[in-house]
């Protein structure tokens, strides 16, 4: 017994004077050095300086000129259709996936269909971008299976008013990796349910109503409306798939950003980074959210 | 239950035909490009062309040095948080979960703002540093995967014991970090590698903002050019991930089942 609490490292902790880790202190840090630069010159700094030149004019004094030219009809339009794909896109990825998640594990299927289920979501949830606009096309473009298929049988999806490179064809689209994201996060919550409760609500005599109104849904929930915050900002950040999908017929506000980076297109730098500060803005906001409730989550899942 | 079990059937065959239609639909479409019959002609003509086979090429090394920039930069961090910097653990995830949150596109507008033929560090005055700016943007990218993966290694192994015996035996930081914690950390760093080399090979906003002859870029040209390639473009891209995640979960497999947790 004495030998195990000897290397235990609490013991090793403790046989170290005060002075001696003072001394360590500079050779610590030295470990997490590279990290901590690399942080610093390739994801803080470069993000800082576009912060920092959101509140610049061009020649470098401050003013909030270009945070008020964000009001521009196109800029408000871009940001709007944006936040609306996000929206549609996380809020309907994370109910879809909610229910594909307690069907796998709850729904009393065989096995087989959980693994499947778990392994295929972890792929699609990585397929994204260009190659997922390309299987949309081949589907319900104009020429594509779906598209065919449903005609043939008399229900013309494009006279119907629907269009690929429209915000539902883009929602459609985005639900894609946005589903098996939520799957692939909210399953081990769902795992975390104790059995225990639910029999402690039985004996209680809760009905099935009640065990799910208050336990469940109590428990779940702020790991749902976590995932569903990481959706949003997930959706919201994506280029590829929609400049695949649409060129540039669609502006959401990434595509005018790359419009800007690539061609100076309003003429403006500065107003640039206020785009790009509105985005990271948007998604930090979102995340400060996400952040608040993966702490209160992850009371209930130990 | 009984009712319960039929709506699980039913929403689990429903999420099934979402996912899979447009991968039969996509499948079906390359298939056509020769009138009037199937055949793997689009394939023939999109593995044929050369730059295909360039651009693929150069995705493949960019995610070869992504994912030893990775290792070079995560490991040893993971590592010394673990023994020694624990206090810093809160921070280093915070950072490494950054680019999740800021958008792929905002972090290379920074790059490119910042590193300027013109600024104090000038990458993108010639092609070697916009080549490795390219490389540290996608270990940028892969950051949160890769730290995840590693640090759950290490969650399975006595960091502290381990390096302890071989301090006793006289090795130095680089020996307990090459030939003790690596070799058991192997399998999580193997499971991050693959999911870096999925993010790379079809990455396309950081790649085209730079103007690198990447695949990513490549595809999008394609896309649109042509008809029926893209599709058996999509197919490659769908089997390369595919595979990348099987060869994770295969993995997996074989990873230490945490015997000793040290805390």
């Amino acid at each position: 017994m004495t030998d195990i609490s000897l290397s235990g490292p609490s013991a090793a902790d403790r046989t170290i004077p005060p002075a001696a880790r003072a001394m360590r202190l500079p050779t610590q840090w030295l470990g997490v050095a590279p990290f901590i630069i690399f942080a610093l010159m390739f994801l803080i700094l470069p993000t800082l300086y576009l912060i920092i030149g959101a509140f610049q004019n061009a020649d470098g004094a401050f003013t909030l000129q270009n945070i008020a030219d964000l009001a521009q009809p196109t800029i408000v339009a871009a940001y709007w259709i944006s936040i609306k794909v996000s929206v549609a896109s996380s809020l309907l990825g994370a109910f879809i996936g909610l229910a594909i998640a307690i069907a796998i594990v709850r729904g009393g299927l065989p096995n087989w269909t959980r693994s499947a289920a778990l392994t295929f979501s972890g792929v699609a949830s990585q397929f994204a971008g260009v190659p997922l606009a390309f299987a949309f096309l081949a589907t319900l473009g104009r020429l594509g299976l779906l598209t065919v298929l449903l005609r043939s049988i008399g229900f013309d999806l494009y006279q119907h008013g629907f269009n690929v490179l429209s915000f539902w064809g883009l929602t459609l689209t985005y639900l894609y990796f946005q589903i098996p994201l939520m799957v692939v996060i909210i399953v081990p919550a769902i795992d975390g349910l104790k059995k225990e409760w639910g029999e402690a609500a039985a004996t209680l005599g809760a009905t099935q109503w009640q065990y799910w109104r208050m336990v469940v849904i109590p428990v779940l929930w702020p790991s749902f409306l976590g995932t569903f915050i990481l959706l949003f900002a997930n959706a919201f950040g994506a280029i590829a798939t929609a400049y695949a999908l649409t060129g540039s017929s669609l502006n959401i506000v990434p595509i005018v950003l790359y419009a800007q980076i690539r061609g100076d297109v309003l003429h403006n730098a500065n107003l640039g980074y206020a785009i790009a500060f509105g985005m990271i803005f948007i998604t930090g906001l979102a995340n400060v959210f996400y952040i608040w409730f993966r702490t209160r989550s992850e009371r209930w899942l130990k | 239950m009984k009712s319960g079990k039929f709506w699980a059937w039913v929403t689990f065959i429903l999420g099934a035909a979402y996912f899979f239609i447009p991968l039969i639909a996509t499948l079906e479409f390359s298939m056509r490009m020769k009138r009037g019959e199937y055949s793997f002609e689009a394939y023939r003509v999109v593995l044929g062309d050369a730059r295909f086979q360039e651009s693929f090429t150069f995705s493949v090394v960019a995610a070869i040095f992504t994912i030893i920039l990775g290792v070079l930069l995560v490991v040893p961090t993971a590592y010394w948080i673990r023994l020694r910097l624990p206090q810093l653990r809160p921070v280093v995830e915070f950072v490494t979960l950054l680019p999740l949150v800021i958008p792929a596109i905002v972090i290379v507008f920074g790059y490119i703002r910042m590193y300027g033929s013109s600024s104090p560090l000038p990458f993108l005055a010639s092609g070697f540093g916009t080549n490795a700016l390219l490389v540290i943007g996608y270990a940028t990218l892969a950051l949160p995967y890769m730290y995840r993966a590693v640090d759950t290694g290490l969650r399975t192994i006595d960091v502290r014991t381990l390096t302890e015996a071989a301090q006793i035996l006289g090795a130095g930081w680089t020996t307990i970090i090459g030939r003790v914690i690596l070799p058991n950390v192997l399998i999580a760093v193997l499971s991050g590698a693959f999911l870096t080399f999925a993010i790379v090979i079809g990455e396309f906003t950081v790649a085209s903002l730079l103007n690198r002859p990447a695949f990513g870029p490549y595809l999008q040209n394609m896309g649109a050019n042509r008809a029926y390639e893209p599709a058996a473009l999509a197919i490659i891209a769908f089997a390369i991930t595919w595979g990348c995640m099987s060869l994770i979960q295969v993995l997996s497999r074989f990873a230490p089942k945490s015997a000793n947790r040290p805390n």
